[in-house]
C-alpha cells in the first residue's frame, strides 16, 4: 500500500537505540495521517523481541527477518535484503533513526531504488503528498526545509531525541510477519566486537557534562615526581580534571563530553567529542565545564533544553547560550556540584 | 597500490554562515578542505608510504574545489583530478555517487578508496557507501583503525566505530572505506609541497569523460534555507560566599526550573 510506512529498528546484535522506538512514534503518525499502516522491519538473529516490542511503541504490524546469515550487520548483506522488503511492500516512506550504520544502510538502499534520501530531520510537516522535513547543515548554523516532491519511497533518517518517545503499552498487539532471507552476499564479514569505551552514549544521553581545555589548568594540583615531560604533566592534570567530570557525569547519570581543544590535546578519546566534527547533540541538560565556546563547538550543542556553564572568563561565549553560569573555578564548583546533586538525588 | 581519495571543499568550520536571498555564504572565512576529508588523505598517504603505490585525490566541484584538491597535493598526494561540470550544479549524492563511481571505473585499477565519513556542510554522510553500492564493492565506513592490509591476499581487516560498539571487519580489495577522526592526526602541508602543488596542472573531467551521458537531475528540493531562530537566553549568573553555597543554588534553581 503506497501510504505504509514502513520503520526500520536499528539495532547492534540485538541491542535497539531508543531512538527506533522514536522513529515509530513518527512511523505511527505519518502513517496514520495518510491513511496507512506503520509497519516495522526487524533484520537480525533471534529478534523476534524486538519486533514485538515496536508493536508496543505504535506499529501496527512489525515484519521480520531473522535468520542466521542476518546475526551480525554487514551492509551489503542487510541493504540487499531489506532493499527487497521495501520494493515488495511498495511504501510511502521508511524511515530510520540517525546513525552512522543508518545512514550507510539508507544510502545503499536509496541507490538500489533510485529515489532520495534525508538523513538527520528534526521536524517534519505533510505537505502535497510528501514530507516537507527540516533538517540543520552546517551543524544547525542554518536549518534547511528538504522535500522529495517524486521519487517514492522517500528515505528519511529522524535526529535522535528530536521527536518524542512514545509510551510503551502492553496491550497493544499485531501481526509479525516472518518473511523470507533470500540468499544476499555478504562483501564484508565481521571477525569480532569491541566494547563501545562503556558509559552512556552521547547522542542518547538525556545529561551531558563536558569539559574543554580549562581541564588541565588545576594550579593545586602537582604531577607526580616520575612525570617529567611537560606535555605529559598537562595530560595528567586534564585527567585530573576529567575525573571530577566524571564523578558529576555518574551522579546525575549522564554521558561525558569535551571540546574540540580538549581531544585534539590528548584529554579524551574522540568519542567524547561535541560539536561540528563531533557529535551533535541536543540533551536536555547540558553543563559545559571550561568551555568556552567555540562557534564549532556550540554548534554541535545549541539545542540543548537548558545550558550550565562554568568558567573562570565571565567574557567566554558560552554564557551567551548558558541558562544558567558560574563564573569560577571549575575544579572548585564541579565537586562542589556533584556533592549538593547527591545530596539532591539521594 | 592505486588509492583514491575523494574529498570536497567546503566553508571553514570558524565561519559564521549566513544565508542571503537563498545563498549560503560563509562572508570573509576561506573555503577549505573538507575537515573529515584530511584525516582520508593522510590515511591514504600512509597507506601508499607502507605499501607502495601512488595517491590520488578527486573532487566533484567547480572551478574552486582546485584550492582543496592543491592542499591534498601539497601534503603529498602524487595527482590530482577535478570531476566538473555545469550539469553538475545542485546535484545530489544520488548523482554525486554515479559520476564518482563512473570517476573510479575510468581511472581503472584502484584498490581503495578513501572518504571522510561525512561533509560539515550538508552533513548528508551518505555518499561513501553510495559509491560502493554503485561500484559493487565492499563499503566500510566508519574506521577509526586499519588493522591489517595484505594487498598480495587482496584482503583488508578494518575497525568500524559505531556509536554502540565497534565491528572489527575483514573484506576483499578493492574497498570503499569513510574514515573518522580518531583514525590519524593529519599532516600539514609541507613548503616544498606547497611549491610543487602550485605547480601541478590538474586535468578535468566532465560528465561525458565519465561516462554520464546524462547527468541525473536532482531527486531532492531544497525549497528553503533560513537562520535558526534566535535563542534569546539570560545568562543568570549564580553567586555565592563558597562553592558549596553556588552549588547549592545551582541545583535548587534547576529544581524549581523543572529542569531535573
Amino acid at each position: 500500500m503506497a501510504a505504509d510506512v514502513l520503520v526500520y529498528i536499528d539495532h547492534l546484535t540485538g541491542i535497539a537505540s531508543p531512538a527506533s522506538w522514536e522513529a515509530v512514534g513518527v512511523g505511527a503518525q505519518l502513517a496514520k495521517a495518510a491513511g496507512g499502516k506503520a509497519i516495522a522491519v526487524v533484520l537480525g538473529e533471534g529478534v523476534e523481541a524486538l519486533a514485538q516490542l515496536a508493536i508496543r511503541y505504535g506499529a501496527d504490524e512489525a515484519l521480520l527477518a531473522d535468520s542466521p546469515a542476518l546475526k551480525d550487520f554487514t551492509p551489503e548483506r542487510y541493504a540487499g535484503v531489506l532493499s527487497g522488503l521495501v520494493k515488495e511492500a511498495g511504501p510511502d516512506v521508511v524511515l530510520f533513526t540517525t546513525s552512522g550504520r543508518t545512514r550507510e544502510l539508507a544510502g545503499m538502499i536509496a541507490v538500489d531504488l533510485e529515489t532520495g534520501i534525508i538523513p538527520d530531520i528534526v521536524a517534519y510537516e505533510v505537505k502535497d503528498g510528501a514530507v516537507l522535513t527540516t533538517r540543520p547543515i552546517y551543524a544547525g548554523k542554518l536549518m534547511a526545509k528538504v522535500v522529495i516532491p517524486e521519487r517514492r519511497p522517500q528515505l528519511l533518517t529522524i535526529r535522535t531525541r528530536a521527536f518524542p518517545m512514545p509510551a510503551e503499552d502492553a496491550s497493544r498487539s499485531g501481526e509479525v510477519r516472518r518473511v523470507d532471507v533470500p540468499d544476499v552476499e555478504a562483501l564484508s564479514e565481521v571477525v569480532g566486537y569491541k566494547e563501545a569505551g562503556g558509559g552512556v552514549s552521547l547522542t542518547d544521553a538525556g545529561i551531558i557534562v563536558s569539559g574543554g581545555r580549562g581541564v588541565s589548568n588545576n594550579p593545586k594540583l602537582s604531577p607526580p615526581a616520575n612525570v617529567t615531560d611537560a606535555k605529559e604533566q598537562e595530560i595528567w592534570r586534564a585527567q585530573q580534571g576529567f575525573a571530577l567530570i566524571g564523578e558529576l557525569a555518574q551522579v546525575l547519570g549522564a554521558a561525558v563530553g569535551a571540546s574540540r581543544a580538549a581531544v585534539d590535546s590528548g584529554y579524551i578519546p574522540y568519542a567524547h567529542q561535541v560539536g561540528q566534527t563531533g557529535r551533535v547533540v541536543s540533551p536536555d541538560l547540558y553543563v559545559a565545564c571550561g568551555i568556552s565556546g567555540a562557534i564549532q563547538h556550540l554548534a554541535g550543542m545549541r539545542t540543548s533544553k537548558t545550558i550550565v556553564a562554568i568558567n573562570k572568563d565571565p567574557d567566554a561565549p558560552i554564557f551567551k547560550l548558558a541558562r544558567f553560569g558560574v563564573v569560577g573555578d571549575l575544579f572548585d564548583i564541579v565537586p562542589a556540584l556533584t556533592e549538593a546533586f547527591r545530596k539532591k538525588l539521594a | 597500490l592505486n588509492i583514491l581519495a575523494c574529498v570536497k571543499q567546503t566553508i571553514d568550520t570558524a565561519a559564521t554562515v549566513s544565508v542571503e536571498d537563498g545563498k549560503i555564504s560563509g562572508g570573509e572565512s576561506p573555503l577549505v578542505l573538507n575537515p573529515w576529508d584530511e584525516f582520508a588523505v593522510e590515511e591514504a598517504l600512509r597507506t601508499k608510504e607502507a605499501q607502495g603505490g601512488q595517491v590520488t585525490v578527486l573532487s566533484l566541484g567547480p572551478q574552486d574545489a582546485k584550492e582543496a584538491l592543491k592542499q591534498a597535493l601539497a601534503m603529498g598526494c602524487d595527482a590530482a583530478i577535478l570531476v566538473t561540470d555545469p550539469a553538475f550544479e545542485g546535484t545530489d549524492s544520488l548523482a554525486t555517487s554515479k559520476a564518482i563511481a563512473g570517476a573510479v571505473n575510468k581511472m581503472g585499477e584502484i584498490d581503495l578508496v578513501f572518504f571522510g565519513r561525512t561533509t560539515v556542510d550538508y552533513d548528508t554522510g551518505v555518499t561513501p557507501s553510495q559509491v560502493a553500492r554503485r561500484l559493487g564493492w565492499p563499503s566500510l565506513s566508519l574506521v577509526a583503525a586499519v588493522v591489517e592490509l595484505d594487498p598480495a591476499g587482496k584482503s583488508i581487516t578494518v575497525e568500524r566505530m559505531l556509536e554502540d560498539g565497534r565491528q572489527v571487519v575483514r573484506s576483499r580489495l578493492p574497498a570503499v572505506v569513510s574514515v573518522v577522526k580518531e583514525i590519524n592526526e593529519p599532516r600539514y602541508p609541507s613548503f616544498m609541497g606547497i611549491r610543487k602543488a602550485s605547480r601541478m596542472e590538474i586535468p578535468e573531467w566532465s560528465a561525458a569523460d565519465i561516462g554520464l551521458t546524462e547527468v541525473p537531475a536532482a531527486v531532492l528540493g531544497w525549497p528553503d534555507v533560513f537562520a535558526p531562530p534566535k535563542v534569546e537566553t539570560h545568562c543568570e549568573i549564580i553567586e555565592g560566599g563558597s562553592p558549596a553555597e553556588i552549588a547549592s543554588k545551582m541545583v535548587d534553581r534547576l529544581v524549581e526550573e523543572k529542569v531535573l
